[in-house]
């Protein structure tokens, strides 16, 4: 391990004038790119499964669907989100400290160790033999193959993690960077830190499950599992929310040059998110036996709604940043003037909006409002909360990393994107098709669809049963907006590939 | 820019803007606990919390007896059990099925135990929409008073296998 920094291995980004590291500029690409992979792969499965939720079309066979049910949740809730996170650590704590990445070879370890856990994983599911959905809940068994999977890859992420600690740490050390973090790295060593809680409580919930698969451990208590892999399983949204916020920030200095209006306020929502987010893990054991109402209700409200009341003041401070950098660009007559007057075209900035309102307006109230105790009774397990969390991890956190992604293309890899036309209307396919795909689950959710079925109408059952009329309409609505999501999603796929294969070489 | 490091002193008063959207939020936060909280203690329905450890063949024994002694009927193939007003009533899911079909009476307030026989599974009573987790090996007891008379659906909505949609039960309430 080097313990010198060499200058040669550095050249300054003629934009922003930061001093990017090489290797680390390697590894971001190799993350980002495997990250685009898996969430094409996810993209495929996404439509196939929401044309066969909308029943009038009712696509693939049953043990088709479960399979592939199984793959999206597990290739998009930790592929996908992961690798890009592990990009956007190491872009945060090498590129925008003008620092290096410290020991480069153990970030292809961390790469290799995800690559290696995820195919096994992939591997095992698509060969039917994990058909256990992404929670994987004991007592149903998959092949220990697929625990083993999954415990490589959060090995591989927890490797990853501390290489970005060790970074930040050495920047500092060495002085290429003097003062305070900025606010964007600060929000990542806090995703940082959620996610260190979060891959821990991932090992100590899968290792358990690979000895039971294997028969060295005879029984696996399955409220207990439920508390453990909801430690990993709910955490892991958290690591979102952090990054997401963080690249928000990013993405509004970077389009219309906003400042944070108080870097105090900020910093301290983020560390309300250290401290109380990760007991929102107990939404999902709302309606479990073996808790304490008493429990139930601290956790559920993050003892005060405190963690909500950090991303309430994102919510505030965000656009408050944007409308005091319009309104100091002159774009200050009246009440909105600064609104209408924004780069609307900028795709980092359209991103920047859509994932706020969906992920705020949809993701975030719907998730209080579901976390309530009582109110959980009402939508546990059914298609309600997977448009709740389609709102925060699709809406919110996806089109927030394609935002970034757009200018990681340009900055990073130094590439042009091919087509400015087709990245400008891109988030706004995106977040409508994503839209109408949120609102078609909620409101079947509310009408009693479960989520994880094949058949609503349990044709060929013991019973069928019956929905409002009105689901018919809802349905459509998730298959509809899954259609145009998917289209949106395509485009950005598009996008990003040809712009890195065929793009213009920005170093000549 | 909150891409570079700040300026020095950063640790800055909150403008009258912030401080007040501050409070307005916390002020939310503090209504939203305690609307929870009252909730719990006078709302008509709340989440039910008694539980007992149970091994699956209790279980399975308790369910049986109960079934024995209080059945009046079959349909599809599943016993009907028409439990005492105000007694213990047992429902056991396995894959895939709900049994037994309860007949209760409405305004009579019923004990209900629900447990699994192997996997996890969903109770979902439609079209209440009153949804609660199943586990094995856990006794959940949620204390039920039937409002309204007719035939209730319980599906399954937690992924238990490959005929997991196919498994459904019923609850009927009469006069």
């Amino acid at each position: 391990m080097a313990t010198q920094t060499k200058e040669a291995d550095f050249r300054t980004c003629p934009v922003t004038t930061l001093q990017v590291h090489r290797p680390a500029e390697l590894l971001i690409t190799a993350n980002a790119v495997t990250a685009v992979v898996f969430l094409t792969v996810g993209g495929i499965l996404a439509l196939l499964l929401a044309l066969t939720r909308w029943q009038a079309v009712h696509l693939l066979p049953a043990d088709w669907f479960y399979t592939f049910l199984t793959a999206h949740g597990i290739t998009m809730l930790v592929f996908w989100i992961v690798f890009f996170e592990v990009a956007g650590l190491y872009f945060g704590s090498s590129v925008l400290l003008n620092g290096r990445l410290v020991a480069p070879k153990v970030g292809w370890v961390a790469f290799g160790l995800m690559l290696a856990g995820a195919l096994l994983a992939e591997l095992m599911i698509f060969t039917g033999q994990a058909d256990v959905m992404f929670t994987a809940y004991v007592p149903l068994k998959a092949h220990p193959l697929f625990y083993l999977g999954i415990i490589l890859f959060a090995v591989g992420a927890l490797v990853a993690v501390y290489l970005f600690f060790a970074s930040v740490v050495v920047a500092k050390h060495e002085r290429r960077h003097t003062g305070s973090l900025p606010l964007v790295t600060f929000g990542l060593v806090v995703a940082a830190i959620i996610a260190a809680f979060t891959l821990i409580s991932g090992a100590i919930t899968f290792i358990p499950a690979f000895f039971w698969s294997v028969g060295l451990l005879e029984t696996y208590d399955p409220a207990a599992y439920r508390l453990l892999f909801w430690a990993f399983g709910h955490s892991a949204q958290q690591i979102n929310l952090a990054a997401m916020v963080a690249i928000w920030y990013a993405l509004a200095t970077l389009t219309v040059g906003a400042t944070p209006i108080n870097e105090k306020l900020s910093r301290m929502a983020f560390l309300l998110y250290i401290l109380f987010i990760n007991l929102g893990s107990i939404h999902h054991l709302m309606v479990d036996p073996g808790l304490s109402v008493v429990y139930k209700i601290t956790n559920t409200s993050y003892i005060m709604y405190l963690a909500v009341l950090g991303s309430m003041i994102h919510a505030y401070s965000i656009p408050a940043a944007v409308e005091v950098a319009q309104r100091a660009k002159g774009y200050s007559k009246g009440l909105f003037q600064w609104l209408w007057r924004a780069p609307w075209g900028e795709p980092g900035f359209s991103a920047l909006v859509v994932s706020m309102v969906l992920f705020g307006f949809l993701g975030g109230v719907s998730g209080v409002i579901q976390g309530m105790m009582q109110l959980n009774m009402m939508i546990h397990n059914t298609i309600r909360v997977v448009g709740h969390f389609h709102a925060t991890v699709v809406g919110g956190t996806t089109v927030a990393f394609m935002g970034l992604t757009y200018y990681i293309i340009p900055l990073i890899m130094r590439r042009d994107i091919i087509s400015k036309g087709l990245a400008r209307i891109q988030p706004y396919v995106y977040g409508s098709g994503l839209f109408l795909l949120i609102v078609g689950m909620m409101l079947s959710g509310d009408m009693g669809v479960p989520r994880r079925s094949w058949d609503i109408y349990a044709t060929g059952g013991a019973f069928t049963t019956q929905f409002p009329a009105f689901t018919d309409v809802t349905l459509a609505m998730l298959g509809i907006g899954a259609i145009v999501a998917v289209i949106g999603g395509a485009m950005f796929v598009y996008l990003a590939v040809f712009s890195l294969l065929f793009g213009k070489d920005l170093r000549k | 820019m909150s891409l570079a490091a700040p300026e020095r002193i950063w640790w800055k008063p909150l403008g009258w803007d912030e401080k007040l959207w501050v409070w307005v939020s916390l002020v939310f936060c503090v209504i939203l606990l305690s609307g929870m909280i009252v909730w719990h203690v006078a709302g008509l329905q709340t989440a039910p919390s008694e539980t007992y450890s149970v091994s699956v063949e209790r279980f399975t024994q308790l369910t049986d007896d109960f079934i024995e002694e209080y059945k009046v009927g079959e349909e599809n193939g599943l016993p009907v059990v028409r439990p005492p007003a105000g007694g213990d009533a047992y429902v056991q899911a396995s894959t895939w099925q709900w049994s037994p079909i309860l007949e209760l009476q409405k305004g009579q307030t019923y004990r209900i135990h629900l447990s699994s026989k192997d996997l996890q599974h969903g109770f979902s009573l439609q079209p209440v929409n009153y949804n609660l987790q199943v586990l094995p090996d856990y006794d959940y007891v949620m204390t039920l008073t039937p409002a309204d008379v007719g035939e209730f659906t319980i599906l399954c909505n937690e992924y238990c296998g490959l005929g997991h949609h196919l498994m459904v039960g019923k609850l009927i309430v009469t006069e």
